[in-house]
């Protein structure tokens, strides 16, 4: 049964990766149907679910991945043994739902715009395209199905490969392909402190089952323990790099490169939020880890205002909600933080609802505009363009949390209520400035998207059509609204509730308040200004210290700076040959003598380098001596009569 | 006598390859072909005919099958061949690999055919005999005798560069694989010699001198002579610097040898010789072996990124790779060891598949260079597909063969050197670098040029996609690699690991 719905993606992909030249209606009804068939599957476990209720979940083995029978020689007699197995609860059930759910969505949708895409990029393989996305919701799948942690980190690698791939689809564009480049090595680093993680808990566990880990951890290590908290900071490294959080987080914004539905799904609803799934699963480590557990807190924290201003000074649409994605993963991780695992998979759900919306509906003002990124470049399209207009309404609205109407308010009350009644205060402090923050940037992008007067007429905007287009999202605003936080997550059996003190219920009811008024305060203030004529912020912005810090901002806090310097240059530094100016001067001062050095071909490879030393040594014994055997009878009688006079000397005095 | 078969047959196939030159170019190719095809047969059939899943461990390896012949009896030299699990995984490897050198030089080699095929049978032959060997006299002369068709393959096929000849490529692989080699015939003669003065008997037999007595100091120095050998072959870092220059000159058969099969032969003698015969100085080497690991990973894979010739780049990883392969090996767990060879198997396929690559790449547009070659993706049909999905495998990606050793060797040698271990697995992200930049440089980017280039054939493309599938198999069920050589790394693993509890 579950393995039938990892199944349809992966036959979904193949056959769009062998028949690659099929029609293109063909290979939208496969890439979209295989999704959506694993979609209905879920449903109906969904449905089971409700109904039978099987607490712990099941779990199904289908093969013996890796094994080796004999015991380790320091591991404690335990042994190594890895099935292929995957497991359904209430949690994997949650993001199964979200990915298939919305993953068909956006399939749908991919379906309308690939093919809009193709008038203005033409010569991208279609089938490549739903290939990609299909492989890429099966890792997804298996990610969050896996039931050991290396059937996980199957998945964990694999959708870093389809968000390469997919980041890189335009691949004649070299920009666009070092975008993917850039977030496959960011997210590798974070995979081998995963990687190292697992190493560390198999050798003092015995064993890498989701579901004994916990067990084992309870028996073997006390709270507080070195050795559990260096394993759940490592975790926490792999989870940053997947989910762009601090330091990690400078992939996320580049990898707009991709086309837009790849952006919906994979850097919005999907893959960036495997890390809080991480967190979450294996929350049972981090309850024995407290300082591992503040430090998620803290990371989250500290994302989300950062990533919030960043928002702020975005010009591109795409990279506005990227920023905006990286601050919601703040939130998410705050709520880790705070131990609040079911707030954090509430919001989790929410947000891959609107902020899906989000991205499709950029995508459609992106495609109506010509595949003109630059919000400064638009305006006035809210009449022109009703239904991305309306998705944007709603999906901004539930971004910047707007009070009792929206899904967003009501998981983000959710974590700010439990991290400031677990005791939270600095977080729950991050938090609020966040949602403030939130509800500026989300109006400016609306703002200056959809109302003003129109930047330049010579384009006509053109209006998407087809039930392709509309039927994703409308189907996602309705998603975005109250109802869908209607659906809660059945993750009451697999997640803890979080511990929060006694305070009376009027507290938490002006808590709520409060906290509206913050995003509210932010939608307020951002209308104050950028509507109109803008003469504020421009006037700010001409100022010194107003440039500077939008330059600051506009640069991403110039982390990308700082990690070219650091890493990125002092890398080619060792890599490509550079050598010192007096090192080339003596290599000229003998090139073509006796020592010649070979020419190098080596590039960089200073030891081969430093061998050849020696060939070099017996060339220029060769030539010393051959330049004795020189046929001249005079030479030869001065050397003989030399060496008998040496000899006689050393008879003499010996 | 079907062990004898698989040093016979190569070596009466490679001379009816030269002589059969005359009857046209087609026919050597297809006697090589079938020589190379027997050989894999044989070793299937060897698998049937043996028992290799795990026994009891004894004190001497447990042989599937053994044969001796007397050879020079007066120095107690004698010709025997014996295998077990993993020298005859090796020799059906060492087949296998054979059949894709001699289908991808099928269009590439047109000068000399024959002879070319002579060269690549006796190699496959040499090979054969160094995994079978169990003499050590035996050993040492196959060690010698593959090398010497190597170098004409290279020397006499090969690609000159503006800086480098084909010849001087091979020369200096001659020159570093014989003077290493000459140190092993050393160790030989002083272990012989060591055994000789206790039991006053000569003897070059492996089981005979299993266990002489000797002084920690003197089973230090034989046992280095060993790895200095296998070291060089390998590589290992500071002893490398043929192997790149070999790879950049030798034809697309050579390399794909080369990297397939001739340096697994070094890790096969560090887990048949150096460890079973020294096990005490092996383990007291053992932190040091491991660092020089952990340097070629990094160093292997710094100096891929900067290469600019693909070939080049390709055989740097190997280096990266390999040490892998040394840490695992000096870690000594079980899993370690089993990691080991499940590596060993994935990468004779993706190196293999890599050099392939390479050679059509060449063919279609006549430069290894990769600043001269840019936007391939989407001119070349199917073989950017493979590449992309061999180069996963290179950079380890889940799936493929190549993470399933990698990891095994990192979970198997954590509890031993876990500081090397998390040294070794910050090699990943290299790896993935010299990876994805070959991607970078030749498949993305702008297309020099928009004239479509020649598809592949049904021959490329087959083999390419017989080892894409490999690749799969081995990383999804790798339990038929696992058992076959589970047998002798328990012996390894349990011989060198009891003398490591002792002192």
């Amino acid at each position: 049964m579950l393995a039938f719905i990892l199944l349809f993606p992966l036959v979904g992909a193949l056959l769009l990766m062998i028949f690659r030249h099929m029609p293109r209606a063909l290979a939208g009804v496969i890439g979209v149907g295989s999704v959506t068939l694993a979609a209905v599957m879920v449903a109906v476990v969904d449905v089971c679910w409700l109904f039978h209720s099987q607490g712990a979940g099941w779990s199904q083995t289908l093969w013996t991945w890796m094994a080796d029978t004999m015991p380790l020689i320091g591991g404690k007699g335990a042994s190594f043994f890895i099935p292929f197995v995957l497991r359904l609860d209430g949690l994997s059930l949650t993001m199964v739902s979200v990915i298939t759910g919305v993953g068909a969505l956006i399939h749908l949708f991919a379906a309308w715009y690939m093919l809009e895409d193709r008038k203005a990029n033409p010569g991208y393989l279609f089938t490549r395209f739903f290939a990609c996305m299909n492989l890429f919701v099966f890792a997804m799948l298996l990610l969050v199905l896996g039931g050991n942690m290396l059937v996980m980190f199957f998945g964990w690698e694999g959708v870093g490969v389809c968000s390469y791939l997919l980041i890189g689809y335009y691949h004649r564009d070299a920009m666009k392909t070092w975008a993917a480049f850039k977030a496959f090595i960011m997210t590798r680093l974070g995979d081998i402190f995963l990687a190292v993680a697992m190493f560390m808990i198999f050798c003092a566990l015995g064993t890498l089952d989701m579901g004994e880990i916990p067990l084992r951890a309870a028996e073997v290590w006390h709270k507080h323990d070195v050795m559990v908290e260096v394993i759940a900071l490592l975790i926490l490294g792999g989870a940053v790099g997947k989910s762009a959080q601090l330091p990690l987080q400078t992939w996320l914004a580049d990898a707009m490169a991709g086309p837009t539905p790849v952006s919906a799904l994979i850097h919005a609803a999907t893959m960036v939020t495997a890390g809080v799934y991480l967190i979450a699963r294996l929350h049972g480590l981090y309850l024995l880890a407290p300082f591992a557990l503040n430090m998620v807190g803290v990371v989250g924290a500290v994302t989300l205002v950062m990533a919030g201003f960043i928002a702020l000074a975005q010009r591109d649409i795409k990279r506005i909600l990227a920023y905006s994605t990286m601050s919601q993963l703040g939130y998410m991780f705050v709520a880790l933080g705070c131990g609040a695992w079911r707030a954090a998979l509430f919001h989790l759900m929410t947000h891959a609802f609107f902020k899906a919306l989000l991205f499709l509906a950029s995508g459609s003002v992106i495609v109506a505009c010509h595949h003109e990124q630059d919000i400064t470049q638009m305006g006035g399209l809210a009449k022109r363009l009703r239904l991305p207009w309306a998705s944007f309404m709603i999906g901004g609205a539930s971004l910047a949390a707007l009070p009792v109407v929206t899904a967003g308010f009501y998981s983000k009350d959710a974590i700010l209520w439990q991290s400031f009644a677990s005791g939270h205060y600095g977080l729950w402090a991050a938090g609020l400035v966040g949602a403030f923050l939130t509800g500026l940037y989300t109006a400016r992008l609306i703002i200056l998207v959809f109302y003003g007067r129109p930047a330049h007429s010579s384009h006509p905007v053109e209006v998407p059509s087809g039930w392709m287009h509309h039927f994703p999202l409308v189907c996602l605003c309705i998603l975005a609204t109250g109802i869908g936080a209607l659906i809660h997550p059945p993750v009451e059996k697999v997640l803890p509730a979080v511990i929060l003190q006694s305070w009376p219920e009027a507290v938490e009811l002006l808590h709520m308040v409060v906290a509206s008024c913050v995003g509210l305060a932010g939608i307020g203030v951002a209308l104050l200004l950028f509507s109109g004529e803008r003469r504020l912020i421009k006037a700010v912005v001409r100022t010194r210290p107003g440039r500077a810090v939008w330059t600051f901002l506009s640069h991403a806090c110039g982390f990308d700076a700082l990690y070219d310097r650091l890493f990125v240059r002092s890398f080619l530094f060792i890599t490509l040959p550079h050598c010192p100016q007096w090192f080339k001067d003596w290599l000229a001062k003998w090139r073509g003598g006796a020592l010649a050095w070979p020419h190098r071909g080596h590039r960089a490879d200073w030891i081969d380098l430093a061998m050849d030393f020696l060939p070099a040594v017996t060339r220029l014994g060769s030539r010393t001596l051959s330049r004795t055997q020189n046929g001249l009878l005079r030479h030869y009688a001065v050397f003989f009569l030399a060496g008998a006079a040496c000899i006689l000397l050393i008879l003499t005095l010996g | 006598m079907l062990l004898l078969w698989l040093l016979i047959i190569p070596f009466i196939g490679g001379l009816l390859c030269w002589c059969a030159e005359r009857l046209g170019p087609a026919i050597p190719r297809f006697i090589a072909l079938i020589t190379t095809s027997l050989v894999f047969c044989v070793s299937i059939l060897l698998f049937v005919r043996g028992h290799y899943h795990l026994q009891t461990i004894g004190d001497y390896p447990r042989w599937a099958m053994a044969v001796t012949l007397p050879w020079v009896p007066r120095l107690g030299i004698t010709f025997s061949l014996a295998v077990d699990g993993l020298s005859l995984l090796m020799v059906g490897l060492t087949g296998f690999v054979g059949v894709f050198a001699v289908l991808c030089s099928w269009r590439e080699v047109t000068q000399r055919v024959g002879f070319f095929h002579l060269n690549l049978m006796w190699i496959i032959g040499a090979v054969c005999g160094v995994f079978l060997a169990v003499d050590l006299f035996l050993f040492f002369s196959f060690w010698e005798v593959m090398l010497v068709p190597m170098f004409f393959l290279i020397a006499l096929w090969g690609h000159d560069s503006p800086y480098k000849t084909r010849v001087q490529a091979a020369t200096k692989f001659f020159i570093y694989t014989q003077a290493s080699g000459l140190l092993m015939l050393l160790a030989i003669l002083g272990l012989v010699y060591v055994h000789y003065t206790q039991t006053h008997e000569i003897t070059f037999n492996y089981m005979q001198l299993w266990g002489t007595e000797m002084s920690p100091a003197l089973s230090m120095i034989l046992m280095l002579g060993f790895f200095v050998a296998f070291a060089v072959k390998l590589p290992v870092v500071p002893l490398h610097g043929w192997l790149p220059d070999a790879h950049g000159q030798a034809p697309t058969a050579g390399s794909v040898d080369l990297a397939g099969i001739l340096i697994k032969t070094a890790a096969y003698g560090l887990l048949r010789f150096a460890l079973p015969l020294f096990p005490a100085a092996s383990a007291q080497f053992a932190p040091i072996a491991m660092i020089f690991g952990v340097v070629s990973i990094y160093y292997g894979a710094i100096i891929a990124f900067s290469q600019t010739d693909i070939k080049r780049l390709v055989a740097c990883s190997s280096i990266s790779h390999m040490g892998f392969g040394l840490v695992g090996i000096y870690a000594g767990s079980h899993l370690a060891l089993q990691g080991v060879v499940v590596m060993m198997v994935a990468h004779a396929f993706s190196a293999a598949g890599l050099f392939i690559v390479c050679g059509q790449i060449y063919e279609r547009t006549h430069t290894r260079d990769m600043r001269q070659m840019s936007g391939l993706f989407g001119r070349v049909g199917s073989m950017s597909g493979y590449s992309l999905i061999l180069l996963m495998a290179s950079c380890g990606v889940p799936g493929t063969g190549n993470f399933v050793g990698e990891f095994m060797i990192l979970f198997g040698s954590f509890s031993e050197a876990p500081w090397i271990v998390i040294c070794a697995a910050g090699g990943l992200l290299f790896s993935a670098i010299y990876s994805l930049i070959i991607l970078q440089r030749i498949y993305f980017g702008k297309p020099v040029s928009n004239a479509p280039l020649r598809r592949l054939s049904p021959r490329e493309g087959g083999m390419l996609l017989l080892l894409v599938m490999l690749l799969f198999l081995v990383g999804l069920y790798p339990h038929t690699v696992m058992e076959l050589s589970s047998q002798p790394m328990a012996e390894v693993s349990h011989w060198f690991s009891h003398t490591r509890v002792m002192p």
